[in-house]
């Protein structure tokens, strides 16, 4: 029997990529997704790189197939939206070495700027869907998507949740089998996408999903589960729902493969039960399409579009069984906060206190919006904070332009905050941009980016220079701060604001939780009491190391506090300071 | 065999994970079914964080449902309470003493409440209290705590102090081995 071993969905993936003779991985971090690649990088003979975004992470995939080589790139649902330009013409072109996209759904959104569906990308651009159930599940599909891929001539698309993604189960792990590069052919024909060709390309994707219809009629993937006269369709995180809560007493179609979908197979097991539900999270993909087929079921009329599902909620919408909760009183909320020591904590800390317009992006700093920083106007997506700003200046007006800034992280500027600098310059808007270099891809747990000088195997890389990129699409008004410098981040910031020309700020000092920062850390300061006249200015950085009581004013945690200095600066009666040295 | 039910909770940064991954392998060398679920991403940052970990003969859900907790584990105050609906009826709570305050008490939109013992207390639930953070310390490093809370929760979970250590051995690094061997047997030894 072979190994088992307990493996986060994700490691799984990876797993089950390395061993189907994978060789190419490119993608661009986002929670759910990032340790499939974070993951692969682990194995020798599986190449993988972090790319600027999620476009070129799956245009780089494409040409590692080209290439003959199997491979994948993985992104979040957001990062199939910047990646689906490149995914719809693929699936004309085809591939010639197995090419996975993964695509990690993020229903609940525990760590997302909305709750798309991406299986409705599977059917816009007629591609098979593959979803896993758990970690098992993960590796065998991950591998079955490049075999499929080759079989069926289209990239495949993978779908995970974050229930599947980050849940650990056993996996039965296998060997690599050496996968034999594709000879490349030129073929014009099926890879140069103009009119003429892409017509004859389409036939051939109507005859493939054709093809792909009939497959999943009689394919592994998709299997029946007997049990009693309740009928449920599902895929995914939510048949172990269904299966938690129904047990035997409900049959499963359960589908490995959700686009396309077995016709034939939905029909023969709705005539077996008597009552036919699809249970699935977020929209009605499968239900609709078993309406269409002029087939009877139940579905969002018992269960909502929103948020997770849990095994309680459908035993409750299909049994009608009542789960009672203990009445404990509720507490406060402990919503996520910008870290102790973290350098975006000062820039939000000036803006705030100036009052100017943000516009904001995705990463950590978008925690900057929370109370009491409260410095954030929007969060739209990657990049956006930097081309809404400029759409904003020119239809504001110069008064409110010179009140107004777009703030941007450094992995995420390069990403797609770069084309909206350009425009800025292109199109005149005396707009200020500060780009939040903290020297890594944050939010998502410590990545390499094209401006940290080292790659996703940890070897060395060029850095991008931020301050000679800004100036060589023509920013004349460049200048670098520290954020721990309270004072210098609001001097720039007036000069800049007040500039009639574009600028940009590089708000430069690495995130708090990198090894090289820690090592630095200063030891904690504290508040003497004596000192201190309870006017809580401390408090209005949001500190999560600084509290206050009645009694004894500001208090600071020893356990959380990193020695930052941030307070002290805000301290007028200089009652923070270093600790004497003695408590370790 | 009914299913074994342990949530972790606390406050990201705390090291949930790690103990999640001690009790998965745990299980697995009982050869049970298992299935931990947890937070990775914007809610780690110092939000409120919940991991499940589940075992048995069989295991589909990879998440725990309101009253389905046989051992709540958590790592700070008032989150005992958050969670306290996890609780199973016979369960046990065990609970680190130690208050982070959320935002909104630091910004004074909210109060820590004072009275999360008597509040579980009334509720009619087993708890165990105990000061985590200064038995790790005892053991060497604040950062152990988590492993001091197994130590506490391996009394109610079932099995022999071997048989947990072997699980710890294997999830920590061999430089911090002693140190939570320690720790464990600090928390073992809790009344």
């Amino acid at each position: 029997m072979s190994k088992k071993e307990l493996m986060l969905g994700n490691a799984a993936a990876a797993r089950g990529f390395w061993e189907a003779g994978c060789s190419f991985a490119s993608s661009y971090p986002g929670t759910p997704s990032t340790e499939v690649t974070e993951f692969a990088a682990d194995y020798p003979e599986l190449y993988a790189e972090w790319a600027p975004n999620e476009k070129v992470a799956l245009e780089s995939a494409f040409g590692a197939s080209l290439a003959g080589a199997r491979s994948f790139a993985a992104m979040k649902h957001v990062g199939l939206n910047v990646a689906a330009d490149p995914l719809f013409t693929m699936s004309y072109t085809g591939v010639n070495g197995g090419l996975a996209v993964v695509v990690a759904d993020d229903p609940g959104m525990h760590s997302s700027q909305n709750e798309q569906d991406s299986r409705h990308y599977a059917v816009a651009a007629k591609l098979p869907m593959l979803e896993p159930a758990d970690a098992d599940e993960c590796r065998e599909f991950a591998a079955a998507s490049l075999e499929l891929s080759e079989k069926f001539d289209a990239p495949v698309l993978l779908r995970l949740t974050t229930r599947v993604a980050h849940s650990r189960s056993a996996v039965c792990l296998g060997e690599r089998n050496e996968a034999a590069p594709g000879k490349y052919e030129k073929d014009p024909g099926k890879y140069v996408m103009m009119p003429a060709n892409a017509k004859k390309r389409h036939v051939f994707v109507e005859e493939r999903t054709a093809a792909l219809s009939e497959y999943a009629e009689n394919c592994a993937l998709n299997r029946v589960v007997k049990g009693g006269k309740i009928g449920v369709i599902a895929a995914g995180i939510a048949f172990q729902y269904a299966r938690e809560a129904l047990g035997d007493a409900a049959s499963y179609l359960k589908l490995g493969m959700v686009n396309p979908l077995p016709e034939k197979l939905i029909r023969e097991f709705a005539a077996s039960v008597d009552r036919l539900i699809v249970v699935e999270e977020l929209d009605p993909v499968i239900e609709t399409q078993v309406r269409a087929m002029g087939i009877a079921c139940e579905g969002k009329e018992l269960f909502t579009m929103l948020g997770e599902y849990t095994a309680a909620m459908i035993a409750e919408a299909v049994l009608g069984k009542k789960t009672c909760a203990a009445p404990v009183p509720p507490v406060p909320p402990r919503p996520p906060v910008l870290c102790p020591g973290c350098p975006h904590r000062g820039i939000f800390y000036v803006l705030s206190k100036l009052k100017l317009f943000v516009s904001g992006d995705i990463g950590c700093y978008t925690l900057g919006a929370l109370p009491p920083l409260g410095a954030l106007d929007t969060t739209l997506c990657m990049g956006g904070s930097v081309s809404g700003l400029h759409g904003w200046c020119k239809a504001a007006g110069k008064e409110a332009s010179s009140r107004s800034v777009a703030v941007i992280g450094d992995s995420t500027f390069i990403h797609s905050g770069i084309t909206g600098l350009i425009n800025i310059v292109y199109n005149g808007s005396p707009a200020t941009v500060l780009i939040l270099d903290n020297s890594i891809t944050g939010m998502t747990g410590h990545q390499q980016n094209p401006c940290t000088g080292l790659t996703l195997k940890n070897t060395p890389a060029p850095a991008v220079d931020l301050e000679g990129l800004c100036r060589a699409v023509g920013v004349k008004r460049v200048r670098t701060v520290d954020p721990f410098d309270l004072a210098a981040a609001e001097a720039a910031l007036r000069e800049e604001t007040s500039a009639d020309e574009p600028s940009v700020i590089i708000v430069k000092r690495p995130c708090a939780l990198l090894k090289s920062e820690i090592s630095k850390r200063r030891p904690p300061v504290v508040i003497d009491s004596e000192k201190c006249r309870r006017c809580r200015a401390c408090m209005r950085i949001g500190c999560p190391a600084i509290s206050f009581k009645k009694e004894t004013g500001a208090v600071i945690d020893r356990t959380l506090c990193v020695g930052c200095g941030m307070c002290e600066q805000l301290c007028a009666f200089n009652a923070i300071s270093d600790a004497d040295g003695k408590e370790k | 065999m009914t299913n074994m039910n342990i949530l972790i909770v606390g406050v990201g940064g705390q090291g949930t994970v790690l103990a999640s991954k001690i009790l998965g392998s745990l299980f697995i060398e009982r050869g049970l079914e298992v299935k931990v679920s947890e937070v990775h991403g914007m809610s780690q940052r110092g939000g409120s964080v919940i991991t499940f970990v589940r075992a048995g003969e069989n295991v589909a859900s990879p998440l725990i449902e309101t009253g389905g907790a046989d051992v709540i584990i958590s790592f700070e105050l008032l989150e005992a309470q958050r969670y306290a609906a996890y609780l199973k009826k016979g369960g046990t709570l065990i609970v680190n003493t130690q208050k982070i305050d959320p935002m909104p008490v630091i910004t004074g939109a909210a109060e820590y409440p004072e009275d999360v013992q008597d509040t579980i207390s009334k509720l009619g639930m087993n708890a165990v209290y105990m000061d985590a953070t200064a038995l790790a310390v005892e053991a060497g490093s604040a950062r152990a705590a988590n492993v001091a809370l197994l130590g506490a929760a391996s009394k109610f979970i079932g099995g022999s102090a071997e048989e947990w250590e072997k699980a710890v051995l294997g999830c920590v690094p061999p430089k911090f081995a002693e140190l939570n061997i320690r720790a464990f047997e600090l928390g073992r030894n809790t009344k």
